[in-house]
């Protein structure tokens, strides 16, 4: 059983859902990012998403294109963010999803899949998702990775039929991510009303942990999503405290306790780690 | 081999193309290649699209013997496809009417677009204000600063033009704001892609809009000459204008072709926009929607480029164009901003026709080809577009040059 299974198997076990932030790996740099994986394990983090920063985040809103961009400007690669990952992982039993374009990861060990997806399992990264990867041009990608025992997670859109979820659910492990509105990635008021009939739709097909995603900014949203899927992934909310904290020596703490408020309303009084 | 029967039903060509985009983006794409197979049998929309093309654009654009030029270049006799004498002076507009009768039949009621010279951008605000539909234009600010002009005609046009500040503010900055634009409203938009670029099916669909090129040429020339040619020439961003020209002599093995890149100011990253040069840091690799040929570095990050001519400033290239260079069928060279710019002013002065400075590029290496073949050969060169837009670029450059000269 894979890491990322086992801790959706343990919420569900205790009924708790999953708090799963992300971060844009090097923003603003690398060592501060080992700190915030840290803290946002501390925090109460169950999963954590690695963003991989790339130069044409076409999938991404206005927050974490700028993340991107600062990353970028340390020339941050999947080479530098490995160790660091394998860092966090030494000290904090929280499974690592890298979330990133298909390009970066195309080109580490260009010449050898094998040796990116053993490369990637031997940092300790437990799962990938690949933004502008569809089931259909993944075949040789989930192959190599699932060999290395790295789970491939795929995303469900407000579009997806339900032949695409099906093919999708045949792909994926680990978790299925639901993108709870079209569009890009971003700071959102509100949740559509269609993302809880659209995780509906994923369980009558699928029998994996369902993460919902995209525009989920406040707790109510977390505790809403919690009511009906196994985990909500929080993104550009925690990226722009992080852009509005720039250059302050406070800055990890203020994350994580934005962590710990989003992440925190769940039903968890006798949940032990 | 035939090169008529690529893509397969999912969009690739050999390893290049297939759909690489965020899953939302899935069902309108498979709704738009339903719609398109549906069109593509249907006479009626042959029969719309052809006399739109008539009486609209102005086809079909003249096959002009360039006696001048011929004569200069003292070796192949050369034939210019004067696609520059479309309607809005390119040849985008073959693609955009397609699009555009698609999208209506489709019932969409927006459509998005974004462009790199601004042709494209100008075809799509034309063809909208014909059908009524609403247009948005993406466009880098960089490029907008470097065609005024036509930001100005496709203002006039009614199209709300956007400027998109992000990474190179260029076309590939303009691509990424309008996937992401049509990844929030794909209900009732369109995503009127310029290029034989991007997911499936657009580089099939543009290529075959693109196709009437050829055709007629092929025509036009077996007419004038009982034969066909020994050459293509055709400049290459994307490579709509070339696959355009070139697909309908594909199986014809005796005519040669030629794909002309961006050679920029040098050969090092970031310095050009030449995907196959070699040494020139193109690498196999997935960028907005396709496999291709992409300009980046050893992380994957895509490279910035550089062009005197926005519309080949672009690190990609169309997967149908990967192909053909894989397999040898074309040959890709590149010309450099300096040749260009010499070789407008040679066809200008020898032909009274100033090209646009893309299809400068192909003029660039038909300097370089024609004196090395003999009087009975013949060289087609597609003059994809006309250089009005790029005046300014020009004196800008001239500018500069006598500012170098006199330090």
């Amino acid at each position: 059983m894979s890491r990322i299974t086992e801790r959706f198997t343990r919420l569900r076990s205790s009924n708790r859902g999953a708090f799963i932030p992300y971060l844009t790996a090097g923003d603003p740099d690398l060592e501060t990012t080992e700190r915030l994986l840290a803290a946002l394990a501390e925090a109460g983090a169950d999963i954590i998403e690695l963003g991989v920063p790339f130069s044409d985040p076409m999938a991404d809103g206005p927050v974490i294109q700028r993340a991107s961009e600062r990353a970028l400007r340390r020339d941050i690669g999947i080479e530098e963010i490995l160790p660091v990952v394998a860092n966090f992982k030494r000290k904090h039993d929280v499974p690592v999803v890298l979330f990133t374009y298909f390009n970066p990861l195309l080109r580490f060990h260009a010449d050898s899949p094998a040796q990116r997806a053993s490369a990637l399992c031997e940092s300790g990264v437990d799962g990938v998702l690949v933004t502008d990867l569809i089931p259909e041009e993944a075949g040789e990608f989930t192959s190599e990775m699932r060999k290395a025992g790295i789970d491939t997670i795929f995303l469900v859109a407000p579009t997806s039929t339900d032949e695409r979820i099906e093919k999708i659910a045949r792909a994926a492990s680990g978790f299925i991510y639901v993108v709870a509105r079209t569009g890009v990635t971003g700071v959102r008021d509100s949740l559509s009303g269609e993302v809880k009939k659209l995780v509906e739709r994923v369980r009558e097909i699928s029998a994996l942990p369902v993460a919902v995603g995209f525009g989920i900014s406040l707790p109510e949203h977390v505790g809403e999503v919690w009511s009906y899927a196994d985990g909500a992934v929080v993104g550009s909310r925690l990226v722009l405290e992080i852009e509005r904290c720039a250059g302050s020596a406070d800055l990890v703490d203020r994350v994580a306790a934005l962590a710990r408020e989003l992440g925190g309303k769940r039903d968890n009084a006798t949940f032990e780690m | 081999m035939d090169f008529l029967s690529m893509p397969d039903a999912a969009g690739h060509f050999g390893p290049y193309g297939g759909s690489f985009v965020p899953e939302t983006l899935m069902h309108p794409l498979a709704q738009l290649c339903a719609a398109y197979d549906e069109v593509r049998s249907d006479e009626s929309f042959h029969e719309e699209f052809d006399r739109l093309l008539r009486e609209y654009v102005g086809r079909p654009t003249p096959l002009t013997f360039a006696a001048r030029l011929t004569e200069h270049l003292g070796g192949a006799r050369i034939y210019l496809k004067r696609e520059d004498l479309n309607h809005t002076g390119a040849h985008k507009i073959n693609n955009a009417l397609g699009q555009m009768l698609l999208a209506q039949r489709m019932g969409k009621q927006r459509i998005i677009a974004e462009t790199g010279a601004g042709q494209h951008g100008v075809a799509t605000a034309t063809v909208c204000a014909l059908a009524g539909l609403k247009c948005v234009v993406y466009m880098g600010t960089e490029d907008m600063r470097r065609q005024a002009l036509n930001v100005f005609r496709m203002r006039l046009l009614g199209a709300e033009v956007v400027g998109v500040e992000s990474g190179s503010r260029t076309l590939k900055d303009a691509i990424n704001e309008a996937l992401r634009d049509w990844v929030t409203n794909v209900g009732d938009t369109h995503y009127l892609l310029g290029s034989v670029l991007g997911p499936h099916p657009y580089p099939m669909m543009v290529r075959d809009f693109q196709s009437v090129i050829g055709r007629e040429a092929r025509a036009q020339i077996l007419e004038r000459e009982r034969r066909l040619p020994d050459y293509l020439v055709a400049c290459v961003g994307g490579g709509s204008n070339a696959i355009g020209l070139f697909y309908s002599f594909l199986n014809d093995a005796n005519v040669r072709m030629v794909g002309v890149e961006a050679g920029g100011r040098g050969s090092s990253l970031g310095e050009h926009a030449a995907r196959f040069l070699e040494a020139g840091g193109g690498q196999v690799g997935v960028l907005q929607g396709t496999r291709s040929y992409v300009l980046q570095n050893s992380r994957g990050q895509i490279a910035p480029t550089h062009s005197i001519s926005a519309g080949l400033d672009y690190p990609s290239i169309g997967p149908e164009h990967a192909l053909l260079h894989d397999l040898g069928r074309v040959e890709y060279v590149a010309a450099g901003d300096d040749e260009a710019l010499e070789a407008l002013r040679l066809l200008a002065g020898l032909e009274g026709i100033i090209p646009a400075l893309e299809s400068a590029h192909a003029i660039a290496e038909v300097i370089k080809l024609a004196p090395r073949l003999d009087r009975n050969q013949i060289i087609m060169v597609n003059l994809s577009g006309r250089g009005d837009k790029d005046v300014n670029t020009i004196a800008e450059k001239e500018e500069n040059n006598t500012e170098d000269s006199e330090k």
